[in-house]
């Protein structure tokens, strides 16, 4: 029998970006605040200092940071007909463990989602028709817009210090911004980061292939910053450590240099670490949340009662937690009936590696040190001559130089051998990549569940990823690399190679750490699992954060629009929920 | 002066004799010492695996390692039961066995430097068959982890003198690079340094 211990107001599971939003709201307004992260505590003193943090092996190739799969994995196949078999290494994704969790080591960098993604499939229906809409392809809108969601985007960049200049203010498109983004209320609270050659070489090649580039928005701050939370952020040495790194400056944007110093200061929140929720515990009408049942790290187990639970661990973490305490209807591709597990989604990565003449010196950069175009993605183009639904952008990052990752060799290079070493000494500063950052739409083949046979280091079955990419996002794909082969021509490098992303989805190649759905929002409690508000439809006092409640993924790094919806959550939480706790929406 | 440490990081017995030399004799292949200079030898890169091996990695701690296995597609990635080192140990016997089959008796590290290249080249194919051992699988790692030696920070025994950093151009992890990110295009004038500092050595 697990110990029970005494309730509190609110419970957080996970304690990465959304729970340290959270934390901070409900505690600021006077609730007793738990967060348990199964994870270890790390800060920038000790566990990212200078020079140890900066030690590729380590962290970004033995993955020193990110989640074990001896602990916890998937299992995963393409299609129904395979069995499934567990991701016994990482690869494709990289979600994180430890406080702060993934958001200690992302890039930084911090997108907005497009107005016209929020209404995905009213918006291609009224654009283009619903027989646009493929068989198999299950699109929706998620309930809230981009209008909605402007202040707390604001917030978030606020927050984080994000650098980067307005493209489109109140309705003014200005010159040197992304002007296909949604309209926003003022502009960054940073300028943009200096310019790497790179990025320079990519500005000039888009103009002059007719596109409009602009410096891509970065949670890495360009000078110092002080935040609304009275947090102070230092200037941004681009010594090319952020994704894969904690930074050791203070200057990437993570729970860790934003919140933290405010929120583990207060005396209503309380911090509980290698603690790892197994279960959610309902009451006998299935209709309330109890609390959580936690291992901690001798193998206890507990019983932490709470009023309001609220998931913020990772995307696919959280739709685990839901299929293992048996919270909702399990989607059936056969039937098509069941919610949880519905519309997973992923994003469409390929790129073309450009090596040129000049010397980059690739090693300084910072996460989010990018020069991008935004003409491609979402609905910024008519897709009606083109017959698919999506779009990405298009960048050049200088994100780092790291040697034995982040290396770019011409097509045709032997893997090893004297020519693979000649072609390390000619290319390794003269060279960079234009990355296609696609998105990918929901299907009714592509969804999560539990697996038969699997089990994880506490007993629990595995969840299962039956996932592939369709033919729209293949010709999506298609469509935009050739866009930025464009650019890549007119960098006039010596030589360019296409990397189009081949064959069927594989586990293996690390592609993006941007997992969406399984317990997606929406309007209509038929095809979702959460209202507009983030709150389960048939358990209100359950909250679900992170991109899971994405119900299809967009062209974008999902981190600024997870941070927006938390904060869309946490006002409806504080000026609704809590003057009378039920359902926002009825169902 | 702090005195240079003489003792180098590694796990001296991890290995057998025989498997040091089929890694010091592969590794070398994989990055060789030739006209640009310094290979895999002068990095050290045997005593990176060799300490590699004997530790976390070698042991597959973080990874995923209940049964039952099976085997799987390509996207559905590794599902060998065998960890990094008793994969190294397993196929390191198998191709020596194969190389006295077809070499008249001599084992990998003993062929010439062409026989070890052809070798390699079948292991990379996937061929021979070498029994439980999955040549392709194993020729992935033993390159993967010779580039890591050979570009990682010394303090794990490779890169040695920062050969591999000096062969590419990288002057290794700094912490600040405010003065330079705006001189576009300028050669980066500071030598090498590592984690432990200018020597590269422990």
């Amino acid at each position: 029998m697990p110990t029970k211990l005494p309730p509190v107001d609110v419970l957080l599971v996970g304690f990465g970006w959304t729970a340290a939003i959270l934390g901070e709201e409900l505690a600021q307004a006077g609730l007793e605040v738990l967060a348990l992260e199964r994870g270890q505590f790390r800060d920038t003193v000790p566990d990212f200092a200078m020079p140890q943090i900066q030690d590729e092996l380590r962290y970004a190739v033995r993955h020193e940071m990110f989640q074990e799969p001896a602990r916890q994995t998937i299992t995963f196949r393409n299609n129904h007909a395979q069995t499934a078999l567990p991701m016994r290494r990482l690869g494709s994704f990289n979600p994180g463990t430890g406080v702060g969790g993934a958001g200690v080591h992302w890039n930084g960098q911090h997108w907005r989602f497009l107005p016209s993604d929020f209404r995905q499939r009213s918006h291609v229906e009224e654009r283009y028709g619903a027989d646009f809409i493929p068989e198999g392809m299950t699109i929706q809108d998620w309930g809230v817009t981009y209008e909605e969601l402007e202040p707390h985007f604001d917030r978030f960049e606020y927050l984080c210090g994000t650098s980067g200049v307005a493209g489109n203010l109140n309705g003014e498109i200005t010159a040197q911004g992304n002007p296909f983004e949604g309209p926003r209320s003022r502009d960054y609270p940073n300028p943009p980061l200096e310019r790497s050659l790179g990025t320079l070489l990519f500005d000039k090649a888009a103009r002059e292939a007719g596109f409009h580039p602009f410096p891509a928005p970065a949670s890495n701050t360009s000078r110092p910053y002080r935040n609304p939370l009275g947090v102070q952020m230092g200037k941004c040495t681009y010594c090319g450590y952020c994704e894969w790194f904690g930074c050791a400056n203070y200057s990437k944007s993570t729970p860790q240099t934003t919140i933290l110093p405010v929120l583990l200061n207060r005396s209503n929140f309380s911090l509980r670490t290698n603690c790892n929720v197994t279960r959610i515990k309902l009451d006998r009408s299935g209709k309330r949340a109890t609390g959580a049942i936690y291992v901690d790290s001798s193998g206890e187990e507990h019983e932490q009662p709470a009023d309001l639970v609220i998931l913020s661990a990772y995307a696919t973490h959280n739709v685990h937690l839901l299929l293992l305490s048996g919270i909702g209807e399990v989607y059936d591709p056969k039937t098509r009936s069941g919610t949880l597990g519905r519309n997973y989604a992923y994003q469409m990565v390929s790129g073309v590696d450009v090596f040129v003449e000049e010397n980059l010196n690739p090693f300084m950069g910072a996460g989010a040190l990018g020069q991008a175009i935004d003409d491609f993605n979402g609905d910024n183009f008519d897709h009606g001559p083109h017959g698919f639904i999506g779009g990405a952008y298009v960048a050049l990052w200088t994100t780092g130089g790291r040697p034995i990752l982040q290396h770019q060799l011409p097509q045709g290079t032997p893997e090893w051998g004297s020519a693979w070493k000649q072609a390390m000494a000619e290319n390794y500063l003269r060279s960079a990549s234009l990355s296609v950052h696609g998105s990918v739409m929901s299907y009714n083949d592509a969804h999560l569940d539990l697996d038969p046979t699997y089990r994880d280091a506490y007993g629990d079955p595995l969840m299962r990823l039956t996932f592939d990419f369709h033919d729209n996002e293949r010709r999506m794909s298609r469509f935009v690399t050739a866009r930025a082969e464009e650019i890549a021509r007119a960098m006039r490098p010596r030589s360019y190679t296409v990397n189009q992303r081949q064959g069927p989805y594989s586990i293996v190649p690390y592609q993006t750490t941007h997992n969406t759905g399984g317990a997606v929002m929406g309007d209509d409690p038929s095809t979702s699992v959460v209202n507009r508000y983030l709150q389960h439809w048939d358990v209100p006092n359950l909250f679900v954060m992170g991109a899971c409640v994405f119900p299809q993924n967009a062209g974008y790094n999902p981190t600024g629009t997870v941070g927006a919806l938390t904060y869309w959550a946490a006002e409806a939480i504080k000026t609704r929920y809590l003057k009378n706790p039920g359902p926002l929406v009825d169902a | 002066m702090v005195p240079a440490l003489t003792r180098r990081p590694g796990a001296d017995g991890h290995f057998t004799d025989a498997e040091r030399a089929f890694v010091d004799a592969a590794t070398a292949r994989i990055i060789p010492t030739d006209d640009t200079g310094a290979g895999a030898r002068e990095a050290g890169v045997t005593q990176f695996i060799e300490s590699q091996l004997a530790g976390d990695f070698g042991d597959a701690a973080r990874w995923y390692m209940q049964g039952p296995f099976k085997d799987g597609t390509d996207e559905q990635g590794y599902q060998l039961p065998l960890t990094p080192a008793q994969l190294y140990s397993a196929a390191i016997r198998a191709v020596d066995q194969h190389c006295r089959d077809f070499f008249g008796g001599r084992v990998f590290a003993d062929l010439d430097a062409e026989e070890q290249d052809e070798v390699l080249r079948g292991l990379e194919a996937g061929e021979p068959e070498l029994g439980d051992v999955d040549s392709r699988s194993f020729f992935k790692m033993l390159r993967a982890n010779t580039v890591e030696g050979f570009l990682s920070d010394p303090m794990y025994g490779g890169n040695q003198g920062f050969v591999g950093w000096r062969l590419i151009g990288f002057p290794g992890p700094r912490y600040d690079y405010t003065r330079f990110i705006g001189r576009h295009g300028e050669p980066f004038p500071l030598p090498p340094v590592g984690i432990l500092g200018r020597d590269g050595f422990i």
